[in-house]
Parts: C-alpha cells; structure tokens; sequence
C-alpha cells in the first residue's frame, strides 16, 4: 500500500479530473463538488484510456404521462466519464456502467488531508 | 518494432486532434503483457486518414475535365470533391463522444512520407501488427453515387494514389484495390491493371448498392480473379436510404442492422446462385459485420434449402458448407455472450476461415488482443486468426522470425 499525491484540493476544479501515473498503473482521479473518486484508466471492455475521455452527464429519455417519448435530457444528478476508445460509459460515483452492473471500472481509495488529494494504490 | 520516436504521452483529456500514439498506448501496453511482437498479426481492414488525402488523390483523376472540375470543391482546395458522401455518418462520433469517430486530425512531421503511411505506422506500431491493409471512408459509400461513371473516375484515381504514391513507401502497407462494380467491364481494367502491382493483396466490392452479385455480367471477372488467386472481398457499409433502414431513427439501429444486411442479401445470393460451384477457387471475403450473424444465415439457408432444392439447383452441398469455405473478418467481434461466440466461430471454422481485422480509426475498432483473450480459443487457432490465415490467403510473406511457428 502506498499513497500517491494528487493535487492540491484548490487545483482540482469540479467536474475535473487528474491522471496520476504509478509504474504501470494510471488511474484518473474525479472531482465532483466536495467528493473525489479514483479509478483505473483502464476500460474493462478493451483496455482503453478510460479516464481520458470526455465527462458527461447521464442522457435520460423524456417520456410524457402516456408514454410518448419527447427526446433527451441530461440528468444532473449522474456524471458519467466516457471511454474514448469506444464510447463505454461509466458513473463517476460508482465506476459502473449504466446499462450492466457487472461492467465496472477498478477502483482505489481516495483521501483529502491537509488541502491535498491522495490516492491509496 | 519500435515506439521510441520521441513521442511522450501527456494525459489530458483526449480529442480529435490527439497524436493516435498516445490514443492507443494502451494497445501497446497490451502488446508488451501479451508478447504480441512475437505474434504475427495481419489487419485485414483499416482506414486512415483518407479525408485528408482527397485533394492530393484528385490529381490521379484520368479525365482532365474531371480532374479540373475537382478544383470547384472546397474553395478549390478539392476536398470531398465528388464524393457522395452518406447521411448518418456524421454521427459516428455518438455525439462527440468518441474523438476520433470523425477522422484522425493529428499532427504529423514534416516528411517526405504521406501522411496516409506515417498514420498507418503509428497504428500498426502500437497495435505490434505487420501489416495493415487498408481502404478508405471515401469510397464505402460510392456503389450508390447517384453519377454512376464518377464511381470509375474516383476509383482509378484512388487506386491509383495508393499504388505509386501509398504502396511503395512502406512494405508493410497493404491494400485490396476498389472494384468499380456497379460497372463490370471497369471492373474487369481495374483487376487487369492493378494485378500483381506491389502491395496490391486483392480486390474489394463495397457491398452498400443494388446490384446483384450473381448477375451474369459478373462472370467474367469472377472467372480472371479466380484464375489470379486474388481474393474478393465485399465490405459492407452503412445505408440509411434503403426503405427498411430509412426508418430506424438512430445510429445505433442503423449501425447494428445496415451493414449486415449488405451482407445478408449478397451472401445469400452468392450461395444461392452456385457462385462456390462456379467458381470453386475463389477466395471470397466477407467484410465488417462481426460474426454474430452467420449462425442464423447459416441454419436458415440451410433450412429452406432442404424444401426448396430445386430453387437452388447448382447446389451440391448445404449452404452452410460453402459459407465454410468462404473467409470472414472479426471486426467488430460481438464479445458480450461469450457462449455464443464460441458457437459461431465453431460454425464458421475459424481456424481457418475468419482473419482479424481493426478497422483503425473508426470508432467502433478492435485491437489483437479482441482475439487474444478468447478463452476458449487454443495457441494455435489465435495464431492462425491473428495472421496465418491471411498470409496463406493473402499470399503474404511470414517475416522469418515467425516462421517456425506457421501453422502446417
């Protein structure tokens, strides 16, 4: 177990993420309001460069009382990083895939102490 | 093969304009852990930077009206000249969120190369691949150009481009030559001009259009490619105009149905009209449309074929024997059931009969290790899949490093 520095809390701004980089392993680390959470960049579908892809919120389709569908909306509430190998998303909170639980992103400890942002690998 | 060139990853977000190295260095760790620059690994279907290349290809136009008229386009840079390029493609990038879905924009050094072999290199590098045969967006979507002899123009010229100006610069650089098809006695030139031209590996039908494969006035081409050993591949693309397609309302639909169906209805009538009895030594190829759909056309042919012989009378054998003969490309390997996978790739004799293939830099690509990481897949089956099998039907030379491994 070690610990690895990530950034000051005041250099990392909501919705920004930081790839640290330990030997072989690179895991991005997300800020979203006051939470950090870490993840391998390392897509389980293939490998990609998982947290070097773009940040987006969940899409929701828009159904009215009767069910007709009335397009998109964001949903505020679920931060996805997208893959960009192939567009596989997953929850910044959870490190899941949206549509299968049992795809998900490997994940490590996070610890804010004395300002800074630490990984523990 | 070699990564050290100066480049250095950086890390930030990725975008469009990305150095591809740094995109795939995670293609190339998994080389490294696999030790698959000990593999010989053929990708049977890539397409770089082709946009980019269109004006510089237009100066391979024959005709000097066409040729001329090239510089209307693009405020006369002559980009897109011509081109009838199909709707839907916009959204191969799901909406911004696969950079590169829309085409490599990376810088490259000032070199005498093309841009087109100093793209390839960077992928096949990190890839650990030892060749790359490749073919261009540009010219998926031209068997349904609505100025039938401006398929011709754009094909020689393109043909053209890569022979003296692609092929030459880089012996690991491939390409199968476009078939004007909706043209036969075109097609016949091209197979007569480009045969035997140095990296010249074949020649290739792109599938989108309505011609039908067993038409008579194909038979003569049919009969010089069999008699060449050349491979014949048919590569599916996209079609959103078709009646059934036109009413899928998103890319996933589309994308999922349209370029199978290119190669449900050619196969069909390939295997249908006897063409394997007709000509029993051409090497067929069926191009980009994963594998998951063979096992369904494979029971279905051959279960109204056992009602309906007398429909299909130049038939000796199942459909499904023929299309065992036949070759088939893993891109992009539907991988999510893995039972299933294991059944169809046993029903197509994959050993043999299926070659890998990245389809770099489109959005949906794969990489070697796609085939690799098959569990139930032994050494040598990969080894056959990742490259054997295109060296023998490709007639590539196996560097000799691989050699001892070659399958019998």
């Amino acid at each position: 177990m070690s610990e690895l520095l990530v950034a000051k809390v005041d250099d990392l701004a909501d919705r920004e993420r930081r790839i640290v980089v330990e030997g072989p392993l690179e895991i991005g680390v997300f800020r979203l309001g006051d939470e950090f959470f870490a993840w391998e960049s390392n897509c389980p579908h293939a490998g990609g460069p998982v947290c070097q892809g773009r940040i987006m919120n969940r899409v929701n389709e828009v159904l009215d009382d009767e069910k007709r569908a009335h397009g998109y909306e964001f949903v505020d509430a679920d931060v996805h990083i997208i893959c960009p190998w192939h567009g596989y998303e997953f929850n910044i909170r959870t490190g899941a895939h949206p549509g299968d639980r049992d795809t998900r992103l490997r994940g490590f400890p996070v610890t804010v102490r004395d300002g800074a942002v630490y990984v523990t690998i | 093969m070699t990564t050290d060139d100066g480049f250095k990853r950086t890390y930030p977000q990725v975008d469009d304009w990305t150095d591809s190295r740094e995109l795939l260095a995670n293609a190339r760790k998994q080389a490294e852990e696999r030790q698959l620059d000990d593999v010989f690994i053929v990708d049977i279907d890539s397409h770089i930077s082709d946009g980019g290349n269109w004006p510089e290809i237009m100066d391979y136009v024959e005709d000097p009206v066409i040729r001329e008229a090239a510089s209307a386009f693009g405020d006369g840079s002559k980009r897109g000249a011509f081109l009838n390029g199909t709707d839907g493609l916009q959204w191969q990038n799901v909406w911004g969120r696969i950079p590169h879905g829309q085409g490599l924009k990376e810088a490259v050094e000032e070199s005498d190369l093309s841009r087109e072999t100093i793209l390839s290199r960077r992928c096949m590098d990190q890839m650990g691949l030892d060749y790359q045969v490749m073919f261009p967006n540009a010219m998926l979507f031209l068997g349904m150009h609505p100025v039938p002899e401006m398929e011709v123009h754009l094909a020689t010229a393109y043909n053209r481009w890569l022979v003296e100006r692609v092929l030459p610069e880089d012996t690991r650089i491939k390409a199968m030559m476009y078939l004007p098809f909706n043209n036969p006695m075109e097609a016949e030139k091209t197979v007569k001009r480009f045969l035997g031209k140095p990296g010249v590996a074949g020649f290739l039908v792109t599938s989108s259009r309505h011609k039908p494969v067993h038409a008579n006035e194909y038979m003569r081409l049919y009969g010089m490619l069999e008699e060449a050993g050349q491979v014949l591949g048919f590569h599916t693309h996209l079609n959103w105009q078709d009646e059934y397609t036109s009413q899928l309302n998103r890319f996933i639909s589309m994308h999922a149905i349209s370029f199978v169906l290119c190669n449900l209805v050619h196969l069909t009538n390939w295997v249908i009209n006897g063409l394997p009895e007709r000509f029993p030594k051409l090497k067929v190829m069926w191009i980009e449309s994963g594998v998951a759909w063979l096992p369904f056309i494979m029971q279905r042919l051959d279960h109204e074929y056992m009602m309906r012989t007398s429909e299909a009378p130049l038939l000796t054998k199942l459909p499904s024997e023929y299309m065992r003969e036949m070759f088939y490309t893993t891109q992009p390997l539907e991988r999510t059931n893995e039972t299933l996978l294991a059944a169809t790739m046993e029903a197509m004799s994959a050993e043999t009969q299926m070659l890998f293939a990245s389809d770099w830099p489109h959005w949906d690509f794969d990489l070697p290790a796609t085939i690799w990481d098959l569990p139930f897949l032994d050494e040598a089956a990969k080894r056959n899949i990742l490259g054997y099998n295109a060296a023998r039907i490709f007639d590539l030379e196996i560097p000799e490093k691989y050699r001892a491994l070659a399958a019998e």
